[in-house]
């Protein structure tokens, strides 16, 4: 299966690394034009409220002001992902649904002016009462947050595979638990920028996204422009996540100032503003029923869900599918059964982030299932190798699975960890806990209804052939991606890594791509990439042939070396044979194009989960609790997966380190709080409780040899998958330190004191 | 946040001089101008980015004097006559600092924007304590946010760099 590759494989330093390291690297933020004015949006002080009169008549008079602009100056129409749930505008044109809501927007001269501006504006409010929690909201009489939806029901879904009642009729032992998944956020380092210029009636912006195309499609839409008037360009994104994953009030009203103005106009949220767009993971109410034989097999699974989806939808309608539809996916189980309530509230909204979906059902999942091994009395990595995804297999969701290298994952974590010693064995307030993982390698189909090809990608060889160009709408926001993808198109083109340079994620100048979610891009840009460098291979290895008076076919490339297979000896230069090429023939281009094959079962919400290819992973957690306070150390972590062929080892590990930083965080630390009136109590980095160097251990991180037949070169994800296991392994964990069963995120240190108060209490109260 | 939210002292302005990256700078601002948006609008020193501006990321992190600082937590006329470095300032011409090299080598370097910060908090851990242990690493860079790399490679990276330093002396 171990093929020679030269450049696949090979942990070769980011492309971007020399520009990032001495601060060249120009992000949003750092870009300037001439001419160019600053803007803001004017928020909502109210979670809930009508707007009577909006007066920007002060705030216009103000020297250097020159725009200020509310619901009227802008098109009508309301956006969002799902066509049947466009519910929000520009800006709020009857009312205000969350603290933060878009009001109004100032175009000035300066920052300074802005603010001034902002505060000059006057807002004539009736405060509407509000509701804060989804049960709350779905209740006979609470405020009803858009009129279209009926007890703030936003998005239902009822899935039945199988017969989850039968199963549990028959199963040995029935386990029901209800867990709550709180509200966390991306936090990207880099907050979101906008900036707009008009030529004429053509529009460019550029903008901290992850999914250029899908701007493009929504700017277009929103201000009726054909695709071709729209150019939306990615610079260096600062993490993303999820949170840069859909269009929002400030690309919009970015544009709308600029056409308005004559003038680029700049916008940006403040760290309290990307607090109050928000848009991360969802609050939950996850009521979990397992049933399982003897032996702990699964023989089904129902879950019953509520999500707090904040005052918009966003991408949160796949959330809610998601949520569901990739539960079947670590472990087998033929019977599932699936409820969810996406419900409006009014709080900012929330939608997608990184492990779209699976992260918080996974936590219930894995809690759930390591309570049924206690009560079987079985071994935590027993009923998980028991209950195990296998290769070549169909979910009962009608997902299918390729490759899946799950059992050496649990075998190798075992052994990495220490677990069979450390088991059982550790002393008092220490404990080691478990859970799988598993995630998509790109969505099977687009966000809305089109038949693009999902990633497009163009190389072009330069005139003397010394030097490549690859042009990918892949959207690089730190995970790596444009070094992947060059070091395929030169292991496609037998070429050199070192010698490709990438134009990547602007409408205009690169190659339709669907952009950064999903996990998709190593997959499906990659696929892209692999045909266009086949294809340059192609037509230079043809060339070579009649240069060199040989058969193309007895030709290979390797390394910028044309030589032939079965005599080496006889080569010749890439580039003398790409420069003959274009003095005869023209450019030497290759492209290529990648589209899934239709995935999915027929049903409805049968898209949500599909993809080419699944990654897996097994994820080992010590930590040790302080009885006396409930403080967590996290004092180990072990992480193995497969990601199928590794293109870039430490890409790869860092991308796992990441994943299980943000799942440490979020199971322990990180929480978005609310006070009575919907204001965000923690709308900071500090106070939010982003874990710092001193939280975290080192990790280990591990890839198993894999090989996906859907993948280019056999590659599958790893970004998003790390972020799966880890809420489950820490929760675990504390369970086999302290034997306390957390039902609810995050993971304090304050739940955990509390739990151990009350055990104390109930051990004292025994007599036994 | 903008630098000048009205208050005392809008619109007088105050002659100061800076030596950045050992560059004398004559520039006008306000009692209230941060110095970090002196070194990015003024300056143009745009390595320095701005993730916060509350003191939380380190994503400004400069070193004033050779101590590491947050930029957007310093006013500008406090730094009046004294010497501040940039990450722009850490490679002599085109010869990467053995940190910045030490990033690029262990991938500790994903969507960059904490990178300049990092790089700043390692270069004054290295300056005074050329032979950190791990711990002594973390601390140096438990102002400095990463939501990418969990620091595991970060903390590599600034223990090699440390190494190569040890050797080239």
């Amino acid at each position: 299966m171990k093929e020679d590759y030269s450049v696949i494989g090979r942990s070769v330093p980011k492309i971007d690394a020399r520009l990032k390291v001495t601060g060249q690297a120009l992000y949003a933020g750092d870009l300037k034009m001439p001419n160019m004015l600053f803007g803001k949006i004017l928020r909502s002080p109210h979670a809930h409220a009508r707007i009577l009169r909006i007066d920007t008549a002060e705030a216009e008079r103000l020297p250097g002001v020159k725009a200020v602009i509310t619901h009227k100056d802008v098109p009508a129409k309301k956006y969002g992902v799902s066509p049947a749930r466009r519910d929000e505008n520009i800006f709020c044109i009857d009312k205000v649904r969350h603290v933060g809501d878009k009001v109004a927007a100032v175009a000035a001269i300066d920052e300074e002016t802005v603010y001034r501006a902002l505060k000059l504006i006057k807002v004539d409010y009736e405060i509407l009462p509000a509701v804060f929690d989804p049960v709350e909201a779905m209740a006979e009489g609470a405020p009803l947050i858009h009129e279209d939806f009926p007890r703030n029901i936003n998005v239902e879904i009822h899935q039945s595979f199988g017969n989850v009642e039968e199963a549990f009729a028959r199963a040995f032992h029935v386990r029901k638990d209800t867990f709550l998944g709180h509200r966390t956020y991306h936090c990207p380092l880099e907050p979101h920028v906008s900036l707009a210029f008009w030529e004429g009636d053509k529009v460019t912006l550029y903008a901290t996204t992850q999914k250029a195309h899908y701007l493009q499609v929504d700017l277009a839409r929103q201000f009726d422009l054909p695709m071709g008037k729209v150019r939306v360009v990615c610079p260096f994104i600062g993490g993303g996540f999820g949170g840069k994953a859909a269009a929002m009030g400030l690309d919009f009203a970015a544009v709308a100032l600029s056409r308005i103005t004559g003038r680029p106009v700049k916008m940006f949220y403040d760290r309290d503003e990307m607090f109050t767009h928000n848009r991360g993971r969802h609050r939950q109410i996850m009521e979990l029923t397992t049933g399982v034989d003897r032996d702990g097999k699964i023989l089904g699974v129902y879950a019953n869900f509520i999500m707090d989806g904040g005052a918009y939808t966003g991408n949160g309608i796949a959330t809610a599918y998601y949520a569901g539809s990739l539960l079947p996916l670590s472990y087998v189980f033929e019977n599932f059964k699936y409820d969810m309530l996406r419900v409006y509230t009014n709080l900012p909204g929330s939608a997608s982030q990184r492990g779209h979906g699976a992260v918080h059902p996974k936590y219930a999942l894995e809690s759930q299932l390591e309570m049924i091994a206690r009560d079987l009395g079985m071994d935590s990595l027993e009923i998980r190798l028991r209950n195990r995804r296998k290769p070549d297999t169909v979910t009962v969701n009608e997902l299918t699975v390729n490759s899946c290298k799950l059992e050496t994952c649990i075998e190798t974590a075992r052994k990495r960890s220490g677990w069979d010693e450390k088991k059982g064995n550790l002393p008092r307030g220490r404990g080691i806990g478990v859970a799988l993982g598993g995630f998509v390698s790109g969505a099977g189909y687009p966000i809305y209804r089109t038949n693009l090809p999902h990633s497009v990608a163009l190389i072009r060889v330069n005139e003397d052939g010394s030097a490549a160009t690859l042009y990918t709408g892949a959207v690089d926001i730190g995970q790596g991606s444009n070094t992947v993808l060059c070091q395929m198109a030169a292991e496609a083109m037998g070429f050199r890594y070192e010698d490709i340079t990438v134009v990547s994620a602007d409408t205009e100048r690169s190659t339709h791509d669907f952009g950064a979610y999903s996990s998709r891009q190593t997959l499906m840009s990659g696929w892209a990439v692999k045909r266009a460098g086949g294809m340059v291979k192609e037509r230079l290895l043809e060339a070579a042939g009649v240069m060199m008076n040989v058969k193309p076919e007895e030709l290979d490339c390797r390394d910028a070396e044309v030589f032939v297979k079965n005599n080496p000896v006889v080569r010749e230069p890439f580039g003398k044979i790409a420069r003959e090429y274009f003095v005869k023939n023209g450019p030497l281009v290759g492209h290529g194009s990648y589209t899934p094959p239709k995935l999915g079962g027929d049903y409805k919400g049968g898209t949500v989960g599909t993809s080419p290819a699944y990654s897996f992973s097994a994820q080992i957690i010590e930590v040790q609790i302080d009885e006396e306070t409930g403080e967590i150390g996290v004092e180990g972590v072990w992480d193995v997966h497969d990601s199928g062929t590794v293109i870039n080892p430490a890409l790869v590990h860092g991308q796992s380190h990441g994943g299980i930083y943000m799942g440490l965080g979020e199971a322990i630390w990180e929480e978005v709080k609310f006070d009575e009136n919907g204001r965000i109590l923690n709308p900071n980095l500090a106070e939010y409780r982003m874990p710092t160097a001193l939280d975290v251990p080192m990790m280990d991180s591990l890839a198993v040899e894999g090989f996906e037949p859907a993948g280019p070169w056999g590659a599958k994800e790893v970004g998003e998958g790390a972020s799966v296991p880890t809420e489950g392994a820490v929760a675990n964990a504390i369970l086999d330190a302290t034997g306390v069963f957390m039902d609810s995120l995050p993971l304090t240190y304050e739940k955990i004191w509390r739990a151990l108060k009350n055990k104390k209490r109930g051990e004292n109260a025994d007599p036994r | 946040m903008d630098d000048t939210q009205g208050g005392a002292g809008h619109g007088k302005q105050y002659a100061i001089q800076l030596v950045v990256n050992g560059d004398l700078h004559s520039v006008f601002v306000k009692a209230n101008t941060l110095l970090v948006n002196v070194l990015r609008n003024q300056l143009n020193l745009t390595g320095t980015k701005k993730g916060c501006e509350l003191g939380d990321c380190g994503s400004c992190t400069v070193l004033l004097d050779g101590k590491p600082v947050n930029s957007c937590m310093v006013l500008a006329v406090e730094a009046d006559g004294h010497e501040i470095t940039t990450v722009e300032g850490i490679a002599q011409n085109d010869q990467l600092d053995a940190l910045q090299q030490a990033f690029i080598d262990h991938a500790a370097i994903q969507c960059g924007f904490c990178t300049p910060g990092m790089i700043i908090s390692a270069r004054a851990l290295l300056s005074h304590t050329p032979h950190p242990t791990e711990k002594e690493a973390r601390e140096a860079i438990a102002g400095n946010l990463c939501r990418c790399t969990g620091y595991v490679h970060i903390v590599d990276a600034i223990l090699a760099a440390a190494e190569t330093e040890k050797k080239e002396v």
